[in-house]
């Protein structure tokens, strides 16, 4: 048995040892145990280093609230986490633990020189220390602090745990197990009400578990409780241990995470990690209870300083003793029970320091039968020891005045500062908080959702008040849904009634501002910061909050907020409310990214998008791009060719023969109907009138403003039916856009709007002998230039497959978009392989299509726009319908800002010196010009150019249509690179090989 | 996660189905063409930013794909209610506009 068990206490088990390390050490504690309560047992209190001054730190509570006892966990590559909180994690075989933030161990460590120049780390001293000289930013601060910043080191690996997600629906969602939770859940479930009730701990009970002595209708509280959670079972509630409500949300929606296996010896193979719940339920009952204050005083950090709540878990729950000599410091009657179990349990307690001038009779008379000194009117003003308190200062004080201090020997100082009710959920909800200044606390007030508040969490005290609340809080839930039920009542002996005050720092009679006395444990906040910062002009709490990072570590101030408000109200000469308090933000306790990410990450973080050729593009070695949700094939190496040299090839080819292109993923939609000439009038900048059916034409889209939205080639199929394209990643903004005119401005329009992108399959034919290929399979259509000109479109038969039928070109060869129902994609695209082969037809990708749309300066929305382009900017005006009276941006074209002459325009750019620009380099005109230089564009499209043997790109660039021939500048890290402005048309400017 | 009331699928359903789609009730103008550079402006620009209730449009995208108006707290997040493109602005009760 470890020197600190007490044999036969706690609910941990005696026969069932457990082994674990801390920093390499091997220690044994008991199933049951938390990694701090088993440490404890065995006496190691120091378990950290803090984050600022890498003071010795160890566990000040016995829960998720711990700000000290961070450690890093693990169980093999890739499952290390940082800052686990020893209180929490659950002891299980072969843990390996390590403290933190300590270098070369944790007893002696360098970084604690931090301590000794804590002037220099006081409020602010990001803003102060950082500032002078500026050439030191770079080199000597920003490296200083990105090593010092964070406390744990982060994994490295790939989390290789995986994470489940579930939905809940429920009518009465009880948050917190204790006896304020057990009572409303079952109240509400007699009700017959479906109802689960959630507890972060591994067992349910709260407080119960550590007031055993407290006898419930006639039995001890622990067999009471047994017996409420065997009714809960039957009533059919649902229970759920190690599950933290992390967050509540709008229409009674709570997140919920439940750790499956960290406390597990062996997790079944492929079990999930974590859980994340997300809860709708008609009612929820926030039974969260409340967190002990620590006291503000010199040295109140000291290892072995500990809540006196948590003390009490430690005996209670764990059958562990913190010291042998305790102390006890509070200003609040619950840590007076924490020193009777103590004595009771064979300890001792030296002295009772209480703040207060007056304590109630019945506890002073149960300290003198314990044989504890019990000091009122007293206070702490010093601790001393090194790794671990050996003793307090204590003061008296009498109207005000601090008299000497003598010092008293002990090895734990068990502190209370009064309680908190446990309001961060009810204040996720936006819920008004009032400030009770009897209990000098926040309680909840003004509801924003359908709620009930229960138990401490709403400032009440002792378990036959507590109990009974529970009661009502689930009789109100009940009577909301429309049920009802009988109320019952409990009798409670032995209860544990008790009030307390609020306190700033306690008062000393040494130099307050050399005390370490600490509000913000795991930020290293000190009661001088706040005071600093409200000399320095904070006035408001979140201003206090951002300059002294009190209450902004990953405890979210669960121990510091209220003790930081009151000396910042003190030091303000307010009242705390008017200084207020900061808000309380999800998640409750830090939660790991697995649990939110759930199923959404690798393959399944999001859906790819293939098309019928994929497969055919994967057996043949293409390289994939993702293009929006899609996957597309980028070009395809052949055996030792580079990404350059295979497409420079597919270039050449299809100029110089035939191309074969899958072109599936273009957008389709259908607009049929009556009206829909008048609504592609409206919608598009170009006349669509006098387009006759078989014929199509390039489609220009605006927004109101002006700007271009999308493009595509938009064929006429009959009178009352068009064959939209839009460009990949534009389809659903397209649909949504016509949509939202067709049903809210134009309702009248008779028309009808379809996707049908993924219907049909999509194959591109290019180069000189792209008719001859096509031709032979071919049935229903005379496909001579004559009969079947350039932007023509018409339905006949391919291959034997239903088609429609395009000749268009974004490469400016003669070309053909052959359009099947998607599930003869494949067909197709074999067919005309086959037929392709005395041409040696060459299959090419997104890349090699780019390059050759780029020769012929043919743009791509999203790549040369950016939406702030207009038809003009682009070169487009041509696609303008000026007889038309009104279309969509049509009336933002005369605006003044857009027809300004000095606008960036498209235009096409060479350089001097041959080399390839980058896309996305900025542009300038003078490149002697001082720093920083005036961006005059930038280039949007760059790419080497097989037919013009030399790199070409397209730019932006203030005034470009004006500046023809004009050089421009492009200042770039290994020098500045000169290049001529042009026409972006960089091929066949006549577009003669288009006629063939 | 919001549970929003589609007026046309007259059904509760989660946030997610749903896009949102600017503030309602701005009609594009019969005749653009007629209005001066600060009137277009304004159409095009100018939103009423409210801190309250907000008259907002809606779409069932992932649904019945419809167009609906919705009147919407934007301190509480909470829809006051949601009704159908073609029917007029509700009128706040003085206990609603209070909230």
């Amino acid at each position: 048995m470890s020197r600190y068990r007490i044999p036969g206490m706690g609910r941990v088990d005696p026969a069932a040892p457990v082994s674990f390390t801390f920093d390499g050490r091997r220690y044994t504690g008991l199933r049951g145990d938390t990694v701090a309560s088993a440490l404890l047992a065995n006496g190691v209190h120091l378990m950290g280093r803090s984050f600022k001054y890498h003071r010795p730190r160890g566990p000040i509570s016995a829960g998720s609230e711990e700000p000290n006892a961070l450690i890093g966990t693990s169980r093999g590559p890739g499952r290390f986490e940082p800052n686990t909180r020893a209180t929490v994690q659950e002891l299980r075989q072969g843990l390996v633990t390590e403290s933190q933030n300590k270098w070369p161990r944790l007893s002696f460590d360098i970084g604690a020189v931090n301590d000794r120049a804590y002037m220099l780390f006081s409020a602010g001293f990001y803003y102060k220390t950082f500032m002078w000289p500026r050439s030191f930013w770079d080199k000597v601060y920003e490296p200083f602090i990105r090593a010092a910043a964070g406390l744990g080191k982060s994994p490295t690996e790939a989390d290789p745990d995986t994470y489940a997600s579930r939905y809940l629906h429920t009518d009465v969602l009880v948050v917190g197990g204790g006896a304020a939770g057990i009572a409303a859940a079952l109240a509400a479930a007699q009700s017959g009400a479906k109802v689960t009730l959630v507890d972060e701990n591994p067992e349910m009970g709260g407080a119960l578990l550590s007031d055993p002595s407290v006898r419930i209708d006639g039995r001890g509280s622990w067999a009471w409780l047994a017996d409420q959670l065997s009714q809960l079972r039957a009533a059919g509630v649902t229970l759920m241990t190690r599950t933290t409500a992390i967050g509540y949300y709008h229409q009674n929606m709570v997140g919920l995470v439940e750790r499956l296996t960290d406390h597990l010896d062996q997790p079944p193979q492929d079990a999930p990690r974590e859980r994340m719940w997300r809860v709708r339920a008609r009612q929820v009952i926030l039974a969260q209870g409340a967190l002990e204050k620590p006291l503000v005083f010199d040295g109140n950090d000291r290892p072995g300083v500990m809540l006196a709540g948590a003390a009490q878990t430690y005996l209670n729950r764990y059958g562990v003793k913190v010291g042998d000599n305790a102390a006890v410091v509070t200003c609040h009657d619950s840590a007076y029970y924490a020193a009777f179990d103590l004595v009771d349990a064979g300890g001792r307690v030296a002295v009772i320091v209480d703040t207060r001038d007056q304590v109630r009779p019945d506890l002073a008379d149960a300290a003198r039968s314990r044989d504890i000194q019990l000091l009122t009117g007293h206070t702490v003003t010093a601790t001393g020891g090194r790794l671990r308190i050996s003793s307090i200062r204590v003061n008296p004080v009498r109207n005000g005045r601090v008299g000497s201090g003598r010092r008293i020997s002990c090895d734990a100082l068990l502190v209370s500062g009064g309680w908190t009710p446990s309001l961060h959920l009810f204040s996720h909800t936006k819920g008004s908080l009032t400030w009770d200044a009897d209990s000098q606390t926040f309680l909840p007030r003004h509801k924003t959702e359908a709620c009930q508040i229960a138990g401490a969490g709403r400032g009440l005290w002792g378990y036959a008040e507590v109990l009974a609340d529970g009661v009502t809080a689930g009789m109100a839930a009940i009577t909301e849904i429309g049920r009802s039920a009988v109320a019952t009542s409990a009798r409670v002996e032995g209860d544990r009634p008790g009030t307390g005050s609020s306190q700033k720092e306690l008062p000393t009679d040494r130099s307050a501002g050399k005390a370490r006395a600490f509000v913000d444990y795991q930020n290293d906040v000190t009661a001088k910061d706040i005071r600093l910062a409200v000399r320095e002009g904070m006035r408001s709490i979140e201003h206090v909050k951002r300059y002294t990072t009190n209450g902004m570590a990953t405890d979210q101030g669960k121990m510091s907020n209220i003790n930081g408000l009151m000396i910042a109200a003190d030091a303000l000469g307010k009242e705390p409310p008017q200084v207020g308090l900061t808000t309380f933000r999800p998640p409750y306790t830090p939660t790991s990214f697995g649990a939110f990410a759930g199923y959404h990450r690798g393959a399944t973080f999001e859906l790819t998008r293939k098309t019928p050729i994929d497969p055919w593009a994967e057996a043949h070695g293409a390289v994939f791009e993702p293009v929006s949700l899609w996957r597309r094939a980028w070009y395809f190496p052949r055996p030792g060719e580079d990404m350059h040299q295979a497409v420079a090839r597919e270039c050449r080819a299809t100029r110089a023969s035939v191309g074969i292109f899958d072109a599936s993923t273009l957008g389709k939609i259908e607009v049929a109907g009556p009206d829909a000439v008048e609504f592609m009038n409206r919608m598009y900048t170009n006349p669509w009138t006098k387009l006759p059916p078989g014929r199509c034409r390039y489609g220009l889209l605006l927004g109101e403003d002006g700007f271009i939205r999308d493009d595509g080639v938009i064929g006429r199929m009959s009178p009352d039916l068009f064959h939209v394209t839009t460009t990949t990643g534009g389809a659903a903004r397209v649909l949504n856009m016509m949509e939202d005119y067709l049903q809210t401005e134009w309702p009248d329009l008779n028309v009808w709007l379809t996707s049908t992108t993924e219907q049909w399959a999509t194959i591109a034919l290019n180069g000189p002998n792209a008719r001859k290929v096509l031709e032979p399979l071919v049935e229903g259509l005379d496909l001579s230039d004559a009969a079947f000109p350039h932007m023509s479109v018409a339905e006949c038969s391919v291959a034997g497959l239903p088609a429609r039928l395009f000749r268009l070109s974004f490469t400016g060869e003669l070309g053909f978009e052959i359009n099947v129902p998607a599930r003869h994609g494949l067909t197709l695209w074999n067919a005309l392989m086959e037929s392709g082969k005395a041409y040696d037809i060459c299959p090419y990708g997104t890349e090699t299509m780019h390059v050759l749309r780029a020769e012929k300066g043919y743009i791509i929305v999203g790549q040369d726009t950016d939406g702030t382009v207009t038809p003009q900017d682009a070169g487009l005006g041509w696609a303008i319908g000026k007889a038309k009276a009104d279309f969509v941006g049509k009336r933002s074209l005369s605006r003044p800002d857009i027809v300004d002459p000095n606008r960036k325009q498209l235009v096409g750019l060479l350089t001097e010196d041959g080399s390839r620009l980058e896309e996305g380099a900025q542009i300038v005109l003078d490149p002697n010009q001082d720093v920083p230089m005036k961006m005059a564009g930038h280039v949007t499209s760059s790419y080497a150019s097989d037919a013009l043997g030399r790199p070409i790109a397209m730019a932006v660039i203030t005034g470009g249509h004006g500046r023809m021939g004009e050089t421009v500048h492009i200042p770039m890290p290994q020098g500045t690179i000169r290049a001529q402005i042009t026409s972006t048309n960089f091929y066949d400017p006549d577009g003669e090989r288009l006629k063939a | 996660m919001l549970l929003i009331h589609c007026p046309y699928c007259d059904e509760t359903l989660p946030e997610v189905e749903f896009a949102y789609a600017g503030e309602a009730h701005i009609a594009r103008p019969a005749d653009p063409s007629a209005l001066t550079d600060e009137e277009w402006r304004d159409y095009l620009f100018i939103r009423t930013n409210a801190r309250g209730p907000h008259y907002e449009r809606w779409r069932h995208v992932h649904g019945c794909g419809r167009f609906f108006n919705a009147l919407r707290d934007t301190v509480t997040d909470r829809f006051v209610t949601t009704y159908r493109i073609d029917e007029p602005r509700p009128v706040l009760t003085p206990l609603e506009a209070a909230e």
